[in-house]
């Protein structure tokens, strides 16, 4: 599975950039992001979800940051 | 002394917002933008006027008009005119119901729950420019818990709010909504389920807009309404009184609020209605409410808070 690696970078150029990865990829693609805790993990979820993609999961790893399990929905 | 007295429309000045400035023959112009909405043209029509009145700049208040400066008296029909080719209206000063302020609401900011301008509007239309025959009477509408427009300094503040509800088979266990609840009304149970304790929701509906599946809705949608707040020398913050207004009862409940406060303040003279509801108990004004909006209004309450904004020890020197 691709992962998007979007940890140290601040709101809102870590949202940009995952759309920037998203739009080279396939509809129906299943990808991770990974996010960083605080601001980033409780804002980036929710703006790829208002974007229409399919949010799956999401799971803290071992050093705090989070991983978003994410399909992408093109509409 | 020969010169003929400059014709004037008193009716424009009935409503206030020509203000005094310091220079002579000289006025500040306070412009109607309800909401802080201003339309392109209307914003090409202001600064025309401004430019061919006014001083070399306008003012942006901090309730959200634009300020003409510098307008000398004798001109005061014309502004009125040129502006109304725009439809732009002069705004109020006084003991009034004033413009009403507003967020952006939730058109385009991915935080609103309501909708504030349509509000907004709404409160300009049919309240403004409502003597009082007290003191001011301001007006703001937050569309979210984070309150960008400080909803509780205003005399009635309005905040946008959300009762959550979840459907526990749509719940996938993802966990976002329990991490994006800043006031931890959500826990993670031992089934794997998000836990609501709603003593310590504040209604930003947050777990709503995160949640991937759809799971969590909103049950109820309207305005946490705080009364009897105000700034200035004496600071009042305002308190709850009513909980899940519905949009559509935002004016009738303004309205509720002025009933009260003309009558409870008559002989007080010159007195803001936090202080008003301090002299007569928050439970009077509830009582008032509960005829007319039994559903919402809060069964308990406390008056407005008392900021002790002076608490700073300072001696000058000398005079110790």
């Amino acid at each position: 599975m691709q992962v998007i690696d979007l940890r140290g970078v601040s709101c809102p150029t870590n949202f940009v950039k995952a759309k920037l990865a998203l739009e080279v990829l396939d509809n129906g693609t299943v990808v991770q992001m990974l996010i960083d805790d605080g601001e980033p993990v409780k804002n980036v979820p929710r703006s790829l979800k208002a974007d229409g993609h399919r949010l799956i999961g999401l799971q803290q790893a071992a050093d705090g940051h989070y991983v978003l399990e994410l399909e992408k929905v093109e509409e | 002394m020969s010169e003929t007295p400059a014709k004037i429309d008193l009716n424009n000045l009935k409503a206030g917002g020509f203000i005094k400035e310091r220079g002579k023959d000289l006025f500040t112009v306070r412009l109607r933008v309800p909401g802080g909405r201003m339309s392109i043209p209307r914003l090409k029509k202001i600064a025309d006027v401004a430019e061919k009145f006014g001083g070399e700049f306008v003012h942006l208040s901090v309730r959200q008009s634009i300020e003409l400066i510098n307008i000398n008296y004798k001109h005061f029909d014309a502004v009125v005119e040129e502006l109304g080719e725009a439809s732009q209206k002069v705004a109020s000063c006084g003991a009034r119901i004033r413009v009403p302020v507003a967020c952006g609401g939730c058109e385009y900011n991915p935080n609103g729950l309501v909708d504030t301008q349509k509000n907004a509007l709404e409160v300009d239309e049919k309240l403004f420019g409502t003597p009082t025959g007290h003191h001011k009477f301001k007006v703001a509408f937050a569309g979210c818990p984070f309150d960008c427009p400080k909803s509780a300094t205003n005399d009635v503040g309005f905040q946008g709010a959300v009762y959550p509800a979840l459907d526990r088979d749509a719940c996938i266990s993802c966990g976002l909504c329990v991490k994006n609840c800043t006031p931890q009304a959500l826990v993670m149970g031992a089934d794997n389920k998000p836990h609501f304790t709603s003593e310590k929701c504040i209604w930003c509906g947050d777990c709503v807009k995160v949640c991937p599946t759809a799971a969590w809705t909103a049950a109820k949608t309207g305005y946490t309404v705080r009364i009897g707040g105000k700034w200035g020398r004496n600071p009042l913050v305002g308190t709850v009184f009513a909980i899940f207004l519905p949009e559509e009862k935002a004016v009738d409940f303004i309205a509720a609020v002025v009933a009260w406060y003309k009558e409870k303040a008559a002989s007080l003279g010159r007195i803001r209605l936090g202080d008003v509801i301090i002299r007569e108990g928050a439970q009077a004004l509830i009582d008032h409410l509960k005829k007319d909006f039994p559903e919402y209004v809060v069964t308990e309450t406390v008056a407005p808070q008392v900021i002790n904004t002076q608490a700073g020890v300072f001696t000058v020197s000398g005079q110790e």
